[in-house]
């Protein structure tokens, strides 16, 4: 290997990582929020590179059908449970946020593409299709499990992301797309050729980062979400909602994946399948940073990026087999870093 | 239910099976044979992630190691199935023995994301490995033989593919009704509690995880020669949450669940291919997964205990026949009273800046009882972590019996003597009283893995039974030894505690706060209990903060405040000192 191979599979990689970062800080966010282990969100990423595509060639994008079925099914699920406990007065409320509001941006999406709307409305209409799609799955499948264990979380979210899959085929189909990129500049640095695109892509992971930054620190919606994360009962004692933290972190963790899965789209080809392996890398990125940490989890996703790069060079079959198998001597690291703390007890 | 009833309803269900081929058509009989291969993997999972609460997904993968190693050595090799059998499960195992001993260390949901993890990078590899022929599998497996005749229609292959699962079956109900079974049934307690019974808890998770292993070792082996032709697809992710599935909808931790769930999960996949397609067409492909996986999280979210438990609850209790009389189990020959036998030298330990036990130096002699007491906060639960070995020292030493116990992990201070209780309650609700007491005789017996599953302990067993049932009766709860644990108020869980602790036939008992929580008429039949202990020559030290019972009971007291030794005395001294009066009252009173 020459350096100059050396330096480009290095520039490659670390545009990869900065895929993973924007995923894998949604992960965090959703973890220790919801202490949901949210294995779908490579889905998100990959549904949201499906829509843009389908967008693009002014086709009606499956997640129109999607959304539209999961706000039904989440209205459902929303007006049952407060029927069961008589709490009537809060049936408008829950048609409005689960069942008008995503039909409100579905039939808007709808009405727009026969306009043949430019890029930056695409991409905003991309991206507000893909934003209900975690809340409402987390009001059906994990709100009535919420105070669950771990285990039985990440049991659930592995099946749900087995759903998801079979979704995405029924409602996207089995042609894999590749997007436009969205910029064709080119430069040059040090005899490397730097695309447009991989800029964008490692700023668009930096303004994010930051982004969340300031939204945890200088926010109070920001605030309560880390108060949630550290402790969910003294964060109800103090009037938050867990439920409604859950809420925001998925919408928060939702565009973290869109961005990404819009970033992606014109680099690889996506299929209606390609969200469990960035979700999966993503995920060892953020156990890098121990499932807790933003800066070491962005630093993790960018070790995995730039690890998959160089080992897809010496290997491309085994790349996959390289970059999991890496995940357990990580764990064991993370694990002997870990405070020791009395273990979870579940009958 | 009388054991007899149980052995005839078993008895049934081996005749239908045997029959089954003369009644059904070869459709069904292939259906059963899925079930049956399913069944074995479902059953590790229920001895593994049901039992012992490891959530593993990655048993997939085992299947595909053994399947697509039989299958290379019986083609190209052109070897025996047979030797492809020992091939595929000696493989398996290293593997699972490789993996088990990285990963088995790591806590909760860490193991399960590991086992995603290696799951994932194994199948990655079937397809990947020219040998193995990439993605197109390999074709035209020779089938199993048994000298001249061939199994090669499902109706022949389908009774070696049930004997196998009956005796898995058997084994596998053997083995939980053991030594081992027992402290595989403690693993969801935590590691704490199971290593305080001189139980090694990492390697029982070991034994435990190779055992699920093997089992899906020999479901690959006889899924390759059964199907004739390997591919990577049934070896990946999603086949291995299917097997959890089965586990658990069968009933987390029920042997015959694994059948029961392998058997649902497989007729209900098989008639959502039927029926979808009439509901949705074209899109059936598609839609099974998702209908599977909302079925999947639907059982999570109402009905997570699985459908044996369920059903057991309608159907009459088992009765519990004793086993008859044995030998006892040899006794420790206790120190002479007066020995020193623990010996605490200038103790530290720190919490980054804080220092919680702060150079304490104790003894306990042998015959006593000592009392550890002092305010809230004092380290006193420090100092006792330091004994028993569920902390480790900063600084100085704890020496038992002479010997230092300093670098020793848990149970083997625990099997050196010293049994402990815990100052919040940790039994195993579900098991009975008998069981929780037969776990502290663990450190006395001697039945491994093979033994317990052969069934080769009964001398052993009925002797632990005794010792158990004697202990019971020591403490007062040998009326009911068959009710569960759980089911117990408070004074009596830590009296079952007590002798949990007594049957392990320790030097030294160490009790932490034994009084919290209890009633004045509790508080005084566990005076009365230890006493009668101390009469019978053993050692105790109490860690407690309720002075009023300490002082009418202890022989000798140590004040602990703030981390450092504040006083050490007789109860009557302790109790004019004015250090003493100051830490409990804040001034001298």
């Amino acid at each position: 290997m020459t350096p100059d191979i050396a330096a480009i599979l290095g520039v490659d990689g670390i545009a990869t990582g900065a895929i993973y970062v924007l995923v894998a800080i949604g992960t965090v966010l959703i973890f220790t929020v919801t202490r949901v282990i949210f294995i779908p969100f490579g889905d998100i990423a990959a549904f949201t590179a499906l829509t843009l595509a389908a967008l693009d060639t002014g086709q009606v994008p499956g997640t129109i059908g999607l959304l539209v079925a999961l706000a039904c099914l989440a209205t459902l699920v929303e007006v049952t449970s407060l029927v069961r406990k008589q709490d009537y007065r809060e049936i408008p409320y829950a048609l409005f946020y689960y069942l008008a509001l995503p039909a409100a941006i579905a039939l808007a999406v709808w009405l727009l593409i026969p306009l043949k709307p430019p890029l930056p409305v695409r991409l905003a209409m991309a991206l507000l299709l893909i934003l209900p799609i975690a809340p409402l799955l987390d009001r059906i499948v994990f709100r009535p499990i919420a105070d669950g264990t771990v285990l039985l979380l990440l049991i659930v979210s592995v099946a749900l992301h087995f759903a998801l899959v079979g979704l995405g085929l029924l409602f996207f189909g089995p042609e894999g797309v590749r997007t436009e990129p969205l910029s064709s500049f080119h430069m040059e640095i040090a005899g490397i050729m730097l695309s447009g695109q991989t800029i964008l892509i490692v700023v668009a992971a930096i303004v994010f980062s930051v982004l969340l930054y300031l939204f945890f620190d200088f926010t109070l919606v920001g605030k309560s979400l880390r108060a949630t994360a550290i402790n969910r009962t003294g964060a109800r004692l103090m009037g938050i909602r867990p439920a409604r933290a859950g809420t925001v972190a998925y919408l928060l963790g939702s565009l973290m994946a869109g961005v990404s899965g819009i970033l992606i789209a014109p680099v690889n080809t996506i299929f209606y399948d390609s969200g469990f392996l960035i979700g999966l890398k993503a995920f060892v990125g953020a156990i890098i940073g121990g499932l807790a940490s933003y800066p070491g989890t962005a630093i993790g996703a960018v070790f995995v990026g730039i690890l998959e790069s160089f080992a897809s060079f010496q290997s491309s079959a085994f790349k996959d087999v390289i970059v999991f198998s890496m995940l357990i001597p990580i764990l064991i690291w993370r694990s002997l870093a870990a405070l020791h703390s009395e273990e979870e007890v579940d009958e | 239910m009388r054991r007899s009833q149980i052995h005839l309803i078993g008895l049934i269900a081996v005749v239908c099976l045997g029959i089954a081929p003369y009644v059904l058509g070869s459709f069904s009989i292939t259906l059963l044979n899925y079930i049956g291969i399913y069944a074995l993997v479902a059953i590790g999972l229920a001895l593994l992630t049901g039992v012992g609460g490891i959530v593993s997904f990655g048993q997939a993968a085992f299947v595909g190691v053994s399947a697509y190693a039989s299958a290379w050595l019986s083609t190209t090799g052109g070897y025996s199935p047979w030797l492809g059998l020992i091939l595929g499960a000696v493989l398996t195992c290293s593997i699972a023995a490789f993996l088990g001993f990285v990963t088995l260390r790591l806590k909760g949901h860490f193991l399960s994301l590991s086992t995603i993890a290696w799951g994932l990078a194994i199948a990655y590899m079937f397809g990947n490995i020219e040998g193995l022929g990439n993605y197109n599998g390999i074709a035209s497996i020779p089938p199993i033989s048994f000298g001249s005749i061939e199994l090669i229609r499902s109706t022949q292959i389908y009774y070696l593919i049930w004997a196998i699962v009956i005796i898995a079956v058997l084994l596998a109900y053997n083995l939980l009704n053991s030594r081992v079974g027992r402290a595989m049934r403690t693993l969801r307690g935590g590691d704490t509690l199971v290593e305080s019974l001189g139980i090694n808890a990492f390697w029982i998770k070991l034994a435990s995880f190779i055992i699920a292993a093997l089992l899906a070792a020999v479901s690959g082996w006889l899924y390759a020669h059964m199907s004739r032709f390997v591919s990577p697809t049934p070896f990946e992710a999603g086949m291995g949450i299917e097997y959890l599935m089965m586990a658990m909808i069968g009933g987390a931790g029920s042997i015959i669940g694994g059948i029961v769930g392998a058997a649902i999960v497989t007729v209900l996949k098989n008639s959502i291919q039927d029926y979808l397609p009439l509901i949705a067409k074209g899109a059936s492909g598609q839609l099974e997964i998702v209908a599977f996986s909302a079925l999947f999280i639907l059982f999570l979210q109402r009905a997570r205990q699985g459908i044996v438990p369920y059903v057991a609850k309608f159907l009459p209790e088992p009765a519990h026949e004793p086993p008859p009389p044995a030998e006892p189990l040899p006794r420790r020959t206790q120190p002479p009273p007066g020995q020193t036998i623990l010996k605490v030298d200038s103790a530290v330990r720190r919490f980054g800046g804080l220092i919680a036990v702060n150079e304490v130096s104790f003894e306990v002699r042998s015959g006593e009882i000592l009392g550890l007491i002092g305010p809230n906060g004092a380290g006193k639960s420090t100092m006792f972590n330091l004994i028993t070995g569920a902390l480790k020292l900063s600084g100085g030493g704890v020496a038992f019996e002479g010997a230092s116990v300093a670098d020793k992990r848990q149970y083997q201070i625990a099997r050196a003597g010293i049994a402990r209780t815990f100052q919040h309650v940790k039994l195993r609700p579900r098991m009975t009283l008998i069981d929780n007491v037969l776990l502290g005789t663990y450190p006395r017996t001697k039945t491994g893995f093979w033994r317990g599953a052969l069934r080769l302990n009964k001398d052993e067993e009925a002797s632990a039974y005794q010792e158990a049932l004697a202990q019971l009766k020591r403490v007062g709860l040998g009326d009911k030894p068959y009710e569960l644990a759980g089911n117990l108020p408070l004074g009596s869980q830590r009296v079952l505690e007590i002798a949990r602790a007594l049957a392990a036939d320790p030097v030294l008992l160490v009790l932490d706060e034994p009084a919290a929580g209890l009633r004045r008429q509790e508080k005084l039949q566990l005076a009365e209990l230890l006493r009668s202990l101390r009469s019978d020559h053993l050692t105790i030290l109490l860690v407690e903060h309720d002075m009023d019972f300490v002082m009418g009971l202890v022989d000798r007291i140590v004040v602990m405040d703030f981390g450092s030794k504040l006083c050490e005395g007789e109860p009557k001294e302790i109790r004019s000192d004015a250090r003493v009066q100051e830490a409990y009252l804040g001034a001298v009173a």
